[in-house]
């Protein structure tokens, strides 16, 4: 299958191995991936603080730019939840109607990385290899927005080599939110320091998400309270095949 | 626009509590701090949490119920006007008294005013947001009627000179010994050597207030749901206090915001489902009390109803923000939110707490009176999905964040970002730029503000070697070459 990836602005400035991965786990399962190279944002960042007028022209270029293809990927349940349910909104307040149609045309399209294996490849092994003691984190816009449910897990289960801990509290959220961590910093970190807290007690020495995001916010908290734990988003554990 | 009840739209400054004199980082930072709010809060909100987890879980129609509520009120909300109207005649009819108040000092006047006529310098009070949200209490005081809340929860809050933090239990933030402390130095006549045992606090709290309920001939109470069909009042509660003061007066006044009203008592079968289970998750709240005007010789016998407008008919009159009208207080956004659960009620600066309170408050208000709220959430959606009557409160923040006035600074670097990121040669130029400036430092620590809120608690990733971009230009041409 032919599949357009939208890298995400944040995992291809900050953390390419992310979408490294997701190229590199598609091709291996026998896809085509392209990567259009006028893609930029999804706008999310944007829309969630409150500048929709600003974010107008990234929701046409992301429409302008993917609307060509059938299949869209993106290694973020966050920035695919906000395509599918604010590129519309956003363009239909802007008075643009045939955008805004547009939009929830190639949202519908677009795909988190879960929900593209299992849902539309119908793959569960991946045919991975990850020797480590793993816990997962479901990021919530992962979990409420895009709803892609056990997929993930599911995914997880059939890695070799890997084994998988619960995460105790799981479905709370890290504490991120975008530039909630900035407006509200000490909340932000009151909330990352309970999740690090039931990281840690898992005794995983990787935890693993669909948001590179999330992983962001507590792979720093990890840095800062010097625990020998990585975080890693869940495309690169798919795409390992030998111990690293 | 115009509104039913006239302007003005918005609730008036100076009267009422749904504006903080801080912004909610700057309230935050306080409890925060505070070792002991922040367990009290975890028990409590873990505790409500399960249990109503566990009774909702029992429901195998919760989904459609849900359904039900949310359709019920958004039909409620298209036609609140000709509601209202039936409301109005069928409780006149019933030998009551409705009063139409624009905002919270109109509607404070009327009840002062009624209080006064009956003679009486005390009034018993029915917990109630109506009269928390347009301080009710401080305006009776300062007509020297003295308002004794009959709840347990409000009247620790009451005692304790405190607000409340919480919309079902306001003294979420406070334990028994806080509690037995508040009662010995408040409380008339309690027994000095009172100890914080539980059922030793609640007696104390009993032998108080009846003694109250006997002596006092006229209450004050809220009102959960208005049934436009029949005129009928209803409130529900779990400590019978309410029941007290809606039998034992002679005169009765009832506050209620006027998104109360249901068209048709079938309608409470829904609500009175969805309410109990995901406020105290309970099956059914111990006691729904219901009245219809007057009834000679049963019960009190002058009944005055007070629609209270104060803000609602601008919020109704926004299409996507009317949505937060929908909310039957039941808290469960309040008790499955994280920001809620580390920061407390106070930090919102309103009587409307929590994920409800960040979009009903600034709705009331004006939006640039609260403009801090609806950044009071990381988003993360558990307040959608435990609404008993859907509202999509994430959209609704969202949808508030674009209306509040924004920071210069920071408006000036999202239309950068923006303007950059619709120029994809650029911005690969800047990605580029950005590494080779390393303008972030050792881990980005010593980043200018508002990037320093990142530092306080956490480090910066290092910078990748190549951005993904560069990475598959690279490998591109590597296979053209091949």
């Amino acid at each position: 299958m032919r599949i357009a990836l939208f890298a995400t602005c944040l995992a291809d400035t900050l953390f390419p191995e992310a979408a490294k991965a997701t190229v590199r786990l598609l091709e291996r399962l026998g896809h085509e991936v392209v990567f259009p190279l006028e893609q930029t944002c999804c706008g999310q960042m944007h829309v969630n603080t409150g500048y929709q007028r600003e974010a107008l022209p990234l929701v046409r270029r992301y429409v302008s730019v993917f609307g060509g293809f059938d299949v869209i990927v993106a290694p973020s349940g966050s920035c695919v939840g906000s395509i599918r349910h604010q590129h519309e909104t956003v363009a239909a307040r802007a008075g643009e109607r045939g955008l805004a149609e547009r939009a929830r045309d190639v949202g519908s399209r677009t795909y988190e990385l879960s929900e593209l294996l299992v849902d539309v490849l119908g793959v569960e092994d991946v045919g991975a290899y990850y020797p480590h003691r793993v816990t997962y984190h479901p990021t919530c816009h992962s979990l409420r927005t895009t709803r892609v449910g056990d997929k993930p897990l599911r995914l997880l289960r059939r890695v070799r080599g890997l084994q998988l801990v619960d995460l105790p509290a799981a479905e709370q959220c890290c504490g991120f939110g975008g530039t909630f961590a900035l407006k509200n910093a000490e909340t932000s970190t009151a909330m990352l320091a309970d999740k690090i807290s039931g990281i840690l007690s898992t005794g995983a020495r990787v935890c693993t998400a669909g948001d590179v995001s999330c992983l962001m916010h507590i792979g720093g908290g990890l840095s800062r309270r010097g625990a020998d734990v990585r975080t890693v988003h869940l495309a690169e554990i798919l795409a390992a095949t030998e111990a690293p | 626009m115009t509104t039913f009840l006239g302007m003005p739209a918005t609730a008036p400054r100076g009267v009422g509590q749904l504006r903080g004199d801080r912004t909610f980082p700057q309230a935050a930072h306080a409890a925060l701090g505070d070792a002991q709010l922040r367990r009290n809060l975890r028990h409590a909100t873990a505790t409500i949490r399960s249990r109503s987890g566990r009774v909702i879980a029992e429901l195998p129609d919760w989904q459609q119920l849900r359904a039900a509520g949310s359709a019920l009120k958004a039909d409620v909300m298209a036609r609140l006007p000709q509601l209202l109207q039936q409301l109005e005649a069928r409780v006149s009819e019933a030998g009551g008294v409705v009063h139409w108040a624009a905002d919270a000092h109109e509607a404070n006047a009327i009840v002062t005013d009624l209080v006064r006529r009956t003679g009486s310098d005390r009034v018993i009070k029915v917990k109630s947001m109506a009269t928390q949200e347009i301080g009710l209490n401080e305006a009776l005081e300062a007509a020297g009627i003295t308002p004794v809340e009959t709840d347990l929860a409000e009247l620790i809050v009451q005692l304790g000179d405190d607000r409340p933090s919480h919309i079902l239990v306001p003294a979420i933030h406070r334990n028994r010994s806080e509690i037995r402390d508040i009662f010995r130095r408040s409380m008339p006549g309690v027994d000095p050597d009172l100890t914080d045992d539980p059922p030793v606090l609640a007696a104390a709290a009993r032998k108080y207030l009846r003694e109250t309920f006997l002596s006092t001939t006229v209450a004050v109470s809220g009102a959960n749901f208005a049934v436009a069909e029949t005129g009928t009042l209803a409130v529900v509660e779990s400590e019978g206090n309410g029941r007290m003061c809606l039998t034992l007066p002679d005169t009765l006044i009832t506050v209620m915001g006027l998104e109360k009203v249901v068209p048709t008592w079938a309608d409470l079968e829904v609500f009175l489902q969805l309410l109990p289970r995901s406020s105290t998750g309970e099956r059914m709240n111990p006691y729904t009390s219901m009245w219809t005007g007057v009834t000679p010789g049963d019960g009190p016998q002058n009944f005055h109803l007070v629609l209270l407008d104060n803000g609602r008919s601008a919020v109704l009159a926004d299409p996507v923000g009317r949505q937060a009208l929908h909310c039957i207080r039941c808290s469960a956004c309040l008790n499955v939110c994280p920001v809620y659960e580390r920061t407390g009620g106070h930090a919102y600066g309103s009587v409307y707490p929590g994920p409800i309170g960040a979009v009903l408050s600034p709705q009331l208000t004006g939006v640039a009176d609260n403009a801090s709220l609806p950044y009071a959430s990381s988003l993360c959606g558990a307040c959608f999905d435990a609404c008993p009557v859907k509202i999509d409160i994430p959209s609704l923040l969202v949808h508030l964040r674009n209306r509040a006035p924004h920071p210069r600074a920071e408006r000036a670097m999202m239309r950068a970002a923006a303007y950059l990121m619709d120029r994809p040669r650029a911005y690969a130029r800047a990605q580029r730029a950005a590494k080779l400036a390393r303008i972030a430092g050792r881990r980005g620590r010593g980043l200018p503000p508002p990037l320093s809120g990142w530092t306080a608690g956490r480090d910066l990733p290092p910078l990748p070697e190549q951005t993904f971009r560069d990475w598959w230009a690279r490998r591109a041409r590597a296979a053209e070459e091949a």
